[in-house]
């Protein structure tokens, strides 16, 4: 077991002095936990700077080794600072503002931060060096799940606890006419430039506030700054995006933004169709690679200043500083301000450098170039920057290297639509990129617009020292853990591509995705392989930009729900939802087998609102049913309906139902529920884009009625009660007859006499506002004929009873109809209809296997749907498609396919259970089980 | 996800569409045998390159239009209402 002693300044007051930029309130403590012991810091702290101005340095054990981890970026990115808040896991603790009463632990480790085992790790690193995963643990196979038990106790990552409430998540869409990633003074100016040019403006910022590096920097630039955030308040036609970020960019510029936060959802994500993108994003700095850069007290410069200038932290007592660039200079002069001792600024520029960090959990100390050493607590590094391209790869841009600058910078090979501004372009004074981003700005909105656009002012890249690695060997990936050391053996072992390498080694794999990793990964690489940092490329980033909970891209369920006019009544007699594609229906109420026999005894009334149903007029509607149906319409007299199944041009079973001709050019279709909209997609397609001469209009009216069938012997007597204007008797509306007619009060009716269940009934199509009246009045006025309500379950029943097929549950996308044993409905000797070569072809060969009633020869088991049938050389022969136990012949009865060999009635097959169990079924005479002369639904 | 340009709607999210395809023209049916027929039903040019094809704005108008999509790039040069002519400068058979 490794110790670390509890860190030795814990409780020392680490909070500076007031700064100018600060963005906290001091006159509003909030207190929280860490790790169990009680904390405070000031609103506007986040959860890092409120730790670190109470004089804690260390955040996190690493990934692999559990090595103690300190603030490396102290923002979002920072890969040190990840941590479990209450019971959300993998928080960004860096940027994550504090609230009162948040409880803060640590991650990753076990049992305590302070005491860790695992940190036994690192003292063996060679075990858990690259490829260490992939080499110890693949073979034998057999034992990988005793591996993968052992293994899950070192993954990292917070815990999510099963009792977690969860959260709100939510979803937008918008459509700006400029969409602005990144929120500093070239983001502020472009979108203020946008929206004066007219432009509708998104801007979106991942800080909490705008502003970017000006945030933390000097006088001149915080009243910059002062005046941006003003000019943008002021503008109309800019919306601004605090605490969001976009998180890729895909085609046509449908842009992702993904909101923190918000008061009423933990994260919003919304799904933007700009015109324009303008990537605005800044820079990253970059950390150095030496030996000890991952010991807490080793931070960039922006963390420096970011700790100084925004929380008035002071990151340490005495500090060196080693830098390549200004900023380094300026985060020295920031240090000094506040009262940090800079003992020394080790300028690259003039040839010095720092070979390694000294300390045990902390940094001690730092050894010069030349063997100097010093004693300090905080080592400052400013080596340079990474363009973070990353939107603008997605667009189509390949970054390319630029030598003088020793950064990756935008290959200007995007899209159109997308711009660039900032110094993700190249470097320039505040009021140099303001400059730029106005001008892309307003170049933006005129592109938007259609218009002409102004050129934009240069911005290059300044020269910058080389700084990636220096003599000794660090960490490149922190997240991962993965060492320059780890990147050289496997450039040895062969890995030696940008893309082979990361896999292999794992870097830039981590919660960073690369932003901090990417270009020292490719910069070690290529040092490995004696190639330039040109030669060796960059890795492709890809989306998301930064993580997204799956509640976010799940969001709201905006899917509707449909329900019947009926439901109201449905619900109030508990009846059992059945979820039908969008439709919730009633599946029974209470038993099914009693619903059953009370329509089988009596009269029962069901909602089949769900039904399609699409109103086609004109004169061209028969030519349109004869070619869309199987069976021949040309005859069909006003007053009939018939019974029709639609094919695909596979001669596949589409969908079934039947069609009534209410009036001379006048035609009702009923389709099955589930296909109502792709029937109507079907008919469309061939009036538009085959027959747009012919004259038919078709009107989706599934929702415009509400349906209803009445069966059983009395269907007749009871609707008599409520019809006054149409003859119901058997000689005046026959079987497959529908009439238009009042039903209790309500006129513009149409009850069609049909039978699916396979008793005398009534299926009456009601406008859908007197739906639930009418089954009101049906129930009432049939009380003493046993009326009753059924639910789909009872339908299904007796159908199956009554052998009737349902498309898709009986048969399958390759069922073509001479399977289905609709043989007496194909009429070949029509000159075409849709199917109708395929369906030649099989009946010519006949059909393979055939759709046929079954009878399990033990009359007490129901075969489970999907029952394999087999032959007595044990092939499989068929399926069940459809099984119950019938309460009208007190049997199982089922549906099912067989091969054309076994399909002869009378013939015995075998069922296979899915417990593995046989039994034996007789093929029956004919589909139907019950009443197959349809002496019931004819009377 | 791309935009599909909507002859009668204009641009919108290729979400509110159904692709029906390239889709050839109907042969007649008459004493057709299987394999013409099936190439009817089955084989499609599938070119990376510039394709003419059918989508139904199902969200939308409800009406079907033929559109010429470079399957490489999504860009989409023409669009028109189905039976109408295509454009003489833009023939299905270039690139």
């Amino acid at each position: 077991m490794v110790t670390i002693a509890r860190a030795r300044n814990s409780t020392r007051d680490m909070r500076a002095g007031r700064r100018p930029g600060e963005l906290i309130d001091r006159a509003t403590s909030l207190g929280f936990t860490w790790n169990g012991r009680r904390y405070s810091g000031f609103q506007g702290d986040t959860i890092v700077s409120a730790l670190a101005a109470s004089g804690e340095k260390f955040f996190s054990r690493s990934f692999k080794y559990h090595r103690p981890r300190g603030i490396l970026t102290a923002n979002f990115h920072d890969p040190n600072c990840i941590v479990q808040v209450d019971d959300e896991p993998n928080v960004r603790a860096a940027h994550r503002r504090l609230r009162g009463g948040m409880t803060v632990k640590a991650q990753n480790v076990w049992p305590s931060l302070a005491w860790d085992i695992a940190a036994v790790n690192g003292a063996f690193p060679r075990f858990l060096s690259a490829g260490f995963y992939y080499k110890t643990f693949i073979k034998p196979q057999r034992l990988w799940p005793a591996y993968e038990r052992v293994l899950q106790h070192f993954a990292p990552g917070g815990r999510l606890p099963a009792s977690s409430a969860g959260g709100e998540y939510d979803k937008r869409y918008a459509h700006p006419d400029v969409l602005v990633a990144g929120g500093g003074p070239a983001g502020m100016a472009a979108a203020l430039a946008a929206a004066e040019a007219g432009a509708s403006v998104m801007l979106v910022e991942e800080e909490y506030e705008l502003g970017g590096h000006l945030r933390y920097g000097r006088a001149g630039e915080l009243a910059l700054l002062a005046d941006l955030r003003r000019a943008v308040a002021e503008q109309d036609g800019v919306e601004v995006l605090l605490n969001s970020v976009v998180t890729g960019r895909y085609d046509d510029n449908w842009v992702g933004v993904l909101q923190r936060e918000l008061p009423n959802a933990g994260e919003r994500l919304i799904k933007a169709r700009a015109k324009m993108l303008v990537v605005a994003p800044g820079l990253i700095e970059r950390p150095y690679v030496f030996e000890g850069n991952d010991l807490p007290g080793v931070m960039l410069s922006t963390a420096a200043r970011r700790l100084v200038n925004l929380y008035a932290v002071k990151p340490g007592q005495r500090a060196v500083v080693f830098t390549g660039n200004d900023d380094g200079i300026a985060a020295a002069e920031d240090l000094g301000d506040i009262g940090t001792e800079v003992l020394r600024v080790v300028d690259a520029r003039r040839g010095e450098g720092v070979r390694r960090a000294i300390g045990r959990g902390q940094v001690s100390g730092v050894e010069l170039d030349g063997g100097t050493e010093l004693a300090c607590d905080l080592l400052v590094t400013s080596v340079g920057w990474t363009a973070p391209t990353s939107l603008l790869n997605m667009s189509g841009d390949i970054p390319r290297y630029d030598e003088r600058a020793a950064r990756f910078v935008p290959g200007r090979s995007a899209q159109p639509n997308v711009m660039a501004t900032g110094g993700i372009v190249g470097d320039g004074s505040a009021d140099e990129l303001v400059s730029h981003g106005r001008a892309v700005g307003a170049a933006a909105a005129a592109r938007a617009h259609g218009g002409n656009e102004t050129g934009a002012p240069e911005l290059v890249p300044r020269p910058h020292p080389a700084l990636f690695r220096a003599s000794t060997h660090g960490f490149v990936d922190f997240s991962e853990d993965v060492s320059s050391k780890d990147i050289f053996s496997a450039a040895q072992e062969g890995y030696d591509s940008a893309e082979l390498a990361k896999r292999y080694t794992t870097a830039t794999m981590g919660p960073g995705q690369g932003k901090l990793e990417t270009v020292n990964t490719v910069a070690v690489l290529a040092e490995a392989t004696g190639r330039t940092i040109a030669e060796t490329g960059t890795t492709v980033w890809r989306p998301p930009y930064v993580p997204i909970s799956l509640g976010a891209l799940a969001g709201r369920l905006h899917a509707p729900v449909r329900y019947s006019p009926m439901q109201p009544w449905h619900e109030a007699r508990g009846a059992v939802p059945l979820v039908a594609g969008q439709w919730v229906r009633p599946e029974h109420y209470g038993d099914p087998g009693a619903e059953v026999r009370n329509v089988r005894e009596k009269v029962g009334i069901i909602d089949v609102t769900p039904l399609g149903k699409l109103d086609l007029r004109g004169p061209d509607v028969p030519k349109l049913l004869n070619l869309l149906y199987v069976n021949k319409w040309s005859k069909l007299e006003v007053g009939s309906v018939r019974y029709g199944v639609m094919c695909a041009e596979d001669g596949v079973v589409l969908d079934d139902g039947v069609t009534g001709r209410l009036g001379e050019d006048h035609y009702l279709m009923s389709t099955t529920s589930s296909g109502a909209g792709a029937v109507w997609e079907w008919l469309e397609n061939w009036l538009q884009c085959s027959y747009p001469d012919w004259l038919v209009h078709v009107t989706q009216m599934t929702t415009a009625y509400a349906s209803i069938n009445i069966a059983g012997p009395s269907s007749r007597h009871l609707l008599g009660r409520l019809v006054s204007d149409v003859d119901l008797s058997p000689e005046a509306f026959p079987y497959m007859h529908v009439r238009t007619g009042s039903v209790a009060g309500v006129p513009d009716c149409y009850m069609w006499r049909i039978g699916f269940t396979g008793e005398l009934s009534y299926e009456i199509h009601v406008p859908a506002g007197f739906g639930l009246y009418v089954w009101e009045r049906l129930l009432a006025a049939g009380g003493d004929l046993g009326v009753g309500a059924f639910g789909v379950e009872a339908q299904r029943i007796m159908r199956l009873e009554k052998g009737h097929m349902i498309v898709a549950q009986d048969t399958d996308g390759l069922t073509e109809a001479f399977s289905a044993g609709l043989e007496w409905l194909v009429k070949l000797d029509k000159p075409d209809f849709i199917g109708k070569p395929e369906l030649v072809f099989e009946h010519e060969k006949g059909p393979g296997s055939k759709l046929v009633g079954l009878q399990p020869v033990d009359p007490g088991v129901v075969p489970a749907e999907g029952s394999q049938i087999l032959t007595d050389d044990r092939v499989i022969a068929g399926r069940v498609t459809s099984s119950r136990m019938s309460p009208t012949l007190g049997r199982s009865v089922c549906l099912g396919f067989v091969i054309a060999e076994l399909a002869s009635p009378g013939s015995v097959v075998t069922v296979h259970l899915p417990d593995g169990n046989d039994v034996a079924a007789t093929v029956m005479p004919q589909l139907a089980h019950f009443d197959p002369e349809g002496a019931r639904l004819r009377g | 996800m791309i935009l599909i340009p909507c002859p009668y709607c204009g641009p919108r999210n290729s979400d509110e569409f159904a692709h029906w395809g390239e889709g050839g023209a109907r042969p007649p049916v008459q004493d057709i045998g299987p394999a013409e027929w099936r190439a009817y039903l089955y084989i499609r040019r599938n070119r990376a390159g510039w394709t003419t094809e059918t989508w139904f704005h199902r969200f939308g108008c409800a009406r079907f239009f033929v559109a010429e999509r470079n399957t490489v790039t999504n860009e989409v040069r023409t669009t028109r209402s189905v039976g109408s002519e295509a454009p003489p400068s833009a023939s299905p058979e270039e690139g």
